[in-house]
């Protein structure tokens, strides 16, 4: 079978049993195990082209750019990882049909653990490291779900995410390793780097690379000081800790390791660091293990201890260590597997795992107690168990290895791991099997069915089988995958037996086995001793830190962004500054080109009356009235320099603008308080004083600079100018560039208009329909009405203004194109002729009168601009293309007809649609009931006289 | 058809304006005519991206004035693929809102949902720096209005700090374009990339001061620390389904950066030179880092899910401030992923937040609890840059993108510690949302179903169209890498831009 079918079953497949749960559990757990055995014997397929030697690949280019590709090979090494995988994966599922209960989603269970069981499969057939390293985190990630698969527990949650950051700040060091080493070789793919030991060992980034690297490796295979996730790992479901936590996942760390064995191993780095992690974390694991109550706690620490074995053995960088690694691999998956089960299944039927209130089971579990004999005792390194043989193996070497130049340390160290790994063994064989018979079990102890002692049953007898029978049973795998360990070409020489003669790694086994049964017999009283004595616990230290870290980050987060706009502004200034200060000191400037004016009175008198007002409105600026008034002025003084500077246009629209924004502002003045609170300290008034005076300053000092000099190339606007009247059909540039050259333009700022107006609209729907309206309309008036809202003299003055007004809107309108004026201008002018109305006699009044919608004024208006946009493609040419001609309609004189006068069209109704929706929106805050009369002024003197006729007719 | 380029800002201008004119008061048919609008636009960008991706680049002249007179329209692959990024985000957001109803909270959410699309598509199109200028303001303008909308004390006070810092951003654009044209003399951006380049050296101080501004300004809407200021609480308290909108808002900013700093303030232009990289960087891994420490400290999703944009910001500012081919080819594949996963996330975000509030605290299970956390997962997963979706991949590319940069080790380093950083608020976020609650009782069927889960399975038609978009971004890695590197090739190769502009345009 190809190997990304391989690779790829188990994620297909893992949507099978999250629906086929609907079907039954055994349908769920059923479609689970035909996943993994499918996968399982597409591998077998591959198996003997292995055996022979072979690698077989596949590959499919994926992201060739990056050098990311679906590359997949299998070699004995792999075939022998695939094969744990699949092959115990098989016997989880078997085993977790019958584990979980009732109440679990299991469906959920059997497609988290497909997940992992793809990612895995794909860890160990990657041949291309950037694939491999994505496998590595959806392992983290699959085993976050897994381990946190009982929702309601705590330690669950915690153990989870102690899980997932622990392997996954392993996973994310080794991603920088990676790279490094790719980087290095200048390939991604593993079976290229794995020919570049020379390169990669000669390059400075090699210590560097190793150990990010390792990083990954020891996290995921809770070397020390990285072991104490596993633990806490073990709040899982049983079945997850059996495959994840003893048979495969923790295992990808060796794994990794083996993998990169011929490139990263051999050098002293290599060993001291492999190595002395390896032999800390089994002697500490060992020794923590013995004196652990809780079962699964005792193991997880032995599996802790097993792996830093396996760990050390490949630091030792020998081809012999390596094998012996390899053959331990197995080893340890098949008895602490069948351990981890059985773990479960006393757990199952005496409702409880801790060592202590267990003990004389073997009356009750005669079964289980069997398969816990031979693992444990396998596990303890006991013949004519696997454990033994593999044990034997890894004295042996310790022997050979010289650490700082003592010969013996490594081996003695060895020796006391394994005395304290033959003490817990017997203690759970000892402390929850032998003695008396208890009457005080939470639960009711007894062998369970066939569905949960059929795994450890088949897991023991291959303990048994592969410790009787080495070479025969598992010798041409081990071989193979030795040899794409070493991989150096040579075929490596496998072979186990039970007894080798007196030799030194004998004696070392006797005194450990020895030595541990005399451990075992004082554990109980070691065990306060252990208890009392001092030590860090890890839990507590992490927890502290990721709290510690979490609640500091907050308070950096909050503090950061605390909200207050002043100072995000101020930020903001002084950034802007600064770089623009930097950007100008770093470049090189020319002397001013442009000759200067001549200083006459008038700008100079528009000069002190524009700082003047900019002075008093900072003055003033806490009378909010005033200050308004104040910034009118500015406006005005603006618009005079427009004038004066020769831009009527601009002048024109300044005027009107200014108008309708005193407007709008006075409105929105009557809802807020007349004066500004008084906020600011001293210190913060001098920050703000500084850095505004800096802001105007650096401002100015643009400006001044900008206009000293001349364009330094011609600029476009040569182009405006010649081509206005013969391209555009105007003669004002200004009006041909809004509707013509830069119609574009115009387009949007109508567009920008309306969407203002229509957002006004919608904040005062919003606003209105809370709760803010009754406040609205019980408030009292903070200063002195008028007595007469609507006088006489404004209405009757407004009224006859209006046609006046329009008429001007009108002929600024029309006379736009060859002289000042235009749609927008046209368009503020009339707004205010309707404004007028407004103020003369108020809201409600006006609002009765109205016919047209001013969301359908501003909508024909830009619909009117796009059309007569679109109009152009009818001609083939692009979008706002004008066109224009002279007609003479008798008995007129010729003029001139253009679709820019259409476009100007639409600008004009959306400018004063516009206006129109934002000033009644704020309007509408402003009204309360009985406010407004019906007539439309409040004194009318032909009413009395009508009234007082009346009266004096009745 | 050679109009097809300027569609994607005339559809939705001629509709928003029709739907306030004619409809405003007909929810279904503002509803059908929005959504037909925006599939129209998914089709329009689609055809526009077939065409660019054969590496011409379409010249548009509004008016029919040549440039640098008049205003043109450019599309090349990378304003292209823009387009059709917001087009497709846009229906996701806008298939969501009519499904959760969020439409009818306030008034005028597809006009001004219409206004937005136009405002960005425009942005991305137009190749001239004035109109980009107006382009700004318009989706300014409409993001504000769609940010408060549905109104409350919190999310206006947000707006007004949201709208006061972007028309300070918008002032300093003023003054940028006011510098820039006086010492140059043109606006249209082929031309300044023309003039730029043969700028005598004494006006170096000026142009300098107009680059920067510039860039200041793009900064401030790509979020880029200090200026990312008036993000988080406006993100935050906006409706969700428009911060999910707003994914692409960020990436107008970077946008207009790549854009500017390799047409006409490029790596090889003398006058500009050590201006842009230099401080991008340092700026860009502090705003990773600022995002970062938000997203572990967030104490509601929204925050939480404002804080991993402005993180996304960060890793796609690095990518962008390298300014060389292999980066930029990164950063736009990661403008991609950082788009969907950001957008994806705010609606999740949604889902969570209207079945049981917004505060990352334990609560009792929800309505399809199980559904929403995978799709919670799935997010986070993309957001943090764990595989298999598109951020692994997006984040290998950057990082890979930076080995030849001085500063590898520390670029490489933060963005590996940052992720770490982001899975473990995530996990945290999550397990206390979708976890916790189950505590005080065991899951228990039956019981679960506290609040009426709604009806409409539209929202979640829109968020598994997202997380279409992220699986099909990993799946298909390689021809959108490919087009990326196009994509950067074009870039780095601005004559063919200028040529197309000023001298092929018709």
């Amino acid at each position: 079978m190809s190997l990304f079918l391989i690779a790829s079953l188990p994620f297909l497949g893992a949507i099978f049993p999250a629906l086929l749960i609907r079907a039954g559990r055994n349908a769920s757990a059923a479609s689970a195990g035909m996943v993994t055995l499918t996968a399982l014997i597409g591998l077998l397929t591959n198996a003997p082209a292995v055996l022979r030697g072979e690698v077989v690949v596949a590959r499919i280019d994926w992201m060739p750019g990056l050098g990311l590709n679906a590359n997949f090979f299998l070699d004995g090494l792999g075939l022998l990882f695939a094969g744990l995988i699949l092959g115990i994966g098989l016997l989880i599922i078997l085993y977790a049909r019958f584990y979980l209960s009732r109440k679990d989603p299991m469906g959920q269970f059997y497609t988290y653990l497909l997940l992992f069981q793809g990612a895995m499969v794909g860890i160990v057939l990657s041949d291309n490291i950037l694939l491999l390293l994505i496998f590595w985190e959806l392992t983290s990630l699959s085993s976050f779900l897994l381990i946190g698969f009982w929702k309601h527990l705590p330690e669950g949650r915690q153990g989870a995410r102690m899980a997932l950051l622990v392997t996954g700040s392993g996973g994310l060091a080794m991603i920088g390793g990676m790279l490094i080493i790719g980087n290095i070789v200048g390939s991604y793919d593993l079976t290229v780097i794995l020919q570049h030991k020379e390169l990669i060992q000669a390059s400075p980034l090699y210590l560097p690379a190793l150990l990010l690297i390792l990083a990954g490796c020891f996290t995921k295979s809770a070397q020390f000081p990285f072991h104490f996730w596993l633990p806490h790992a073990m709040a899982a479901p049983t079945p997850v800790s059996a495959y994840l936590h003893s048979a495969t996942m923790v295992k990808a760390g060796l794994f990794l390791m083996a993998r990169m064995w011929p490139v990263l191993a051999g050098t002293d780095a290599w060993f001291y660091i492999v190595a002395t992690t390896g032999l800390v974390t089994m002697v500490l694991g060992a020794v923590i293990a013995l004196f652990k109550d809780d079962l699964k706690a005792l193991l997880a620490y032995s599996t802790v201890s097993q792996l830093g074995l396996i760990t050390m053995l490949l630091g030792f960088g020998t081809k012999a260590a390596a094998t012996a690694a390899v053959f331990h691999i197995i080893n340890h998956a098949t008895f602490k597997c069948a351990l981890f089960m059985s773990a479960g299944i006393i757990d199952h039927s005496a409702h409880t795992r801790d060592i202590k209130r267990l003990g004389g089971l073997i009356h009750l579990m005669p079964l289980t107690f069997t398969i816990v004999l031979v693992a444990a005792l396998s596990m303890a390194g006991i013949p004519p168990f696997n454990g033994f043989l593999s044990k034997e193996m890894m004295l042996e070497e310790t022997l050979s290895a010289v650490w700082q130049g003592s010969p013996y340390l490594v081996a003695a160290l060895a020796v006391f791991g394994a005395l304290f790994s033959v003490a817990y063994s017997f203690r759970y064989i000892g402390h929850v099997f032998l003695g008396k018979r208890r009457s005080d079990y939470p639960g009711e102890p007894h062998d369970p069915g066939p569905g949960l002692w059929l795994a450890p049953v088949f897991l023991t007898f291959l303990v048994v089988v592969i410790g009787l029978f080495p070479n025969a049973v598992v010798g041409p795998l081990v071989q193979v995958a030795s040899g794409a360990v070493i991989g150096d070409g040579q075929p490596v020489v496998f072979y186990a037996k039970l007894w080798h003669g007196f030799i030194p790694a004998l004696y070392m086994s006797v005194v450990a086995v020895v030595g541990g049964f005399v451990l075992l017999l004082m554990q109980r009283r070691l065990a306060p001793l252990w208890d009392a004595a001092p030590r860090p616990e890890a839990k507590v230290i992490f927890d502290a830190l990721v709290g510690g870290f979490t609640s500091l980050s907050r308070r950096l987060s909050e503090a950061l962004h605390d909200g207050a706009l002043s100072r995000y502004a101020a930020i903001f200034m002084v950034f802007t500054l600064a770089l623009a200060a930097y950007a100008y000191g770093t470049g090189a400037k020319g002397a001013p080109n442009r000759e200067m004016l001549d200083l006459t009175i008038m700008p100079v008198i528009g000069w002190i009356c524009l700082t003047g007002a900019t002075v008093c409105v900072v003055a003033f600026h806490r009378n909010r009235f005033l200050a308004l008034v104040l910034i009118g002025v500015v406006g005005l003084i603006i618009a005079l320099a427009f004038n004066y500077l020769s831009a009527p246009d601009l002048a024109l629209t300044q005027i009107s603008v200014e108008v309708v924004t005193i407007i709008l502002l006075l409105l929105a003045l009557n809802f807020m308080p007349k004066n500004t609170p008084q906020e600011s300290s001293t210190g913060r008034k001098l920050r703000d004083a500084t850095l505004s005076i800096g802001a105007g300053l650096g401002a100015g000092g643009l400006i001044y600079a900008l206009m000293g000099r001349e364009f330094s190339q011609p600029s476009i606007s040569e182009f405006h100018l010649e081509n206005s009247y013969s391209g555009g059909g105007g003669t004002n540039v200004v009006n041909v560039i809004l509707v013509d050259f830069r119609g574009f333009d115009t387009f949007g700022e109508i567009i920008v208009l309306g969407i203002a107006a229509i957002v006004i609209f919608a904040i005062t729907e919003a606003v209105l329909a809370s709760n803010v309206r009754g406040r609205l309309l019980n408030r009292e008036p903070d200063m002195a009405q008028a007595g007469n809202p609507h006088p006489l003299m404004m209405v009757v003055a407004t009224r006859v203004m209006m046609p006046i007004a329009l008429m001007v809107a009108a002929y600024i309108f029309f006379r736009g194109h060859n002289a000042p004026g235009g749609g927008f201008i046209a368009g503020l002018i009339a707004a205010i002729a309707v404004v007028m109305q407004y103020m003369a006699s108020g809201y409600e009044w006006a609002a009765d009168r109205q016919r047209v919608y001013y969301h359908g004024i501003i909508g024909s208006g830009v619909l009117i601009a796009a059309l007569t946009g679109m109009g152009s493609w009818f001609a083939g040419l692009p979008f706002l293309t004008s066109s224009f001609g002279y007609i003479t309609i008798w008995p007129l004189e010729k003029f001139e007809w253009a679709t820019a006068a259409l476009f100007d069209l639409g600008v004009f109704l959306a400018v004063l649609g516009a206006v129109m929706l934002a000033l009644e929106s704020l309007a509408r805050f402003a009204w309360q009931p009985g406010m407004d009369s019906e007539h439309p002024m409040e004194i009318n003197p032909a009413r009395d006289d009508a009234d007082n006729h009346e009266k004096q007719e009745a | 058809m050679m109009h097809l380029i300027v569609l994607p800002v005339v559809l939705p201008a001629i509709l928003a304006p029709f739907i306030i004119m004619a409809i405003r008061h007909h929810m279904d048919l503002q509803r059908i005519f929005s959504l037909a609008g925006t599939v129209a636009l998914v089709a329009i960008t689609l055809t526009l991206l077939a065409q660019a991706a054969t590496g011409d680049i379409q010249v548009y002249e509004l008016g029919n004035w040549p440039a640098p007179f008049g205003i043109v329209l450019v599309l090349d692959r990378l304003s292209a693929l823009m387009i059709a990024l917001t087009a497709l985000l846009g229906l996701a957001v806008l298939l969501y809102v009519i499904g959760t109803d969020w439409d009818l909270k306030g008034r005028h959410f597809h006009p001004l949902f219409q206004f937005q699309l136009m405002g960005v598509m425009g942005a991305f199109l137009t190749g001239d720096a004035f109109n980009l200028f107006v382009f700004f303001e318009v989706l300014l303008i409409a993001s504000y209005g769609l940010m408060i909308h549905g109104g409350g004390a919190r999310r206006l006070r947000a707006g007004v700090q949201y709208v006061v810092y972007n028309l300070l951003g918008s002032t300093l654009f003023l003054f940028a374009l006011g510098t820039l044209y006086a010492v140059t003399g043109t606006l249209n951006m082929a031309d300044l990339a023309e003039r730029v380049a043969v700028l005598p050296a004494d006006e170096t101080a000026l142009i300098r001061v107009g680059a920067v501004l510039l860039l200041v300004v793009f900064a401030i809407k790509a979020a880029v620390l200090p200026l990312h200021f008036w993000l988080p609480a406006s993100y935050a308290n906006a409706p969700m389904p428009v911060a999910a909108l707003f994914a692409i808002m960020t990436k107008v900013g970077a946008y207009s950066i790549l854009r500017m700093y390799t047409l006409v303030f490029g790596p090889d232009v003398g006058s500009t030179d050590g201006l842009v990289g230099d401080w991008l960087l340092p700026a860009a891994l502090l705003t990773l880092g600022a995002g970062t420490l938000g997203i572990l400290g967030a104490r509601k999703i929204g925050k939480l899910v404002a804080f991993s944009a402005i993180a996304s910001m960060g890793t796609l500012l690095i990518a962008i401030s390298l300014f060389t081919e292999q980066a930029t080819g990164a950063a736009i594949y990661y403008i991609i992923h950082s788009t969907f996963a950001t957008g994806m996330m705010f609606l999740v975000a949604d889902l969570i937040v209207s079945r049981r509030g917004g505060i990352i605290a334990p609560g009792t299970p929800m309505a399809q609890n199980g559904l929403i956390a995978s799709l919670f997962f799935a997010g986070a997963i993309a957001l943090s840059g764990m595989p298999p979706l598109s951020g692994f991949i997006g984040k290998l590319l950057v990082m890979d993108g930076a080995r030849d940069a001085d500063q590898w080790a520390l670029i490489w380093g933060v963005i590996l510690i940052a992720s770490l950083v982001t899975v473990v608020g995530f996990a945290r976020a999550g397990s206390l949302i979708f976890w916790k609650g189950y505590e005080a009782e065991p899951p228990d069927e039956g019981t679960q179903e506290t609040h009426p889960a709604p009806t409409s399975a539209l929202p979640f038609v829109a968020v598994f169209g997202l997380l279409a978009g992220l699986i099909l971004l990993s799946v298909f890695a390689g021809p959108v890498h490919d087009y990326a590197r196009a994509t950067a090739g074009q870039l780095f190769d601005p004559q063919e831009y200028i040529g197309a502009v000023l001298r092929g345009g018709k």
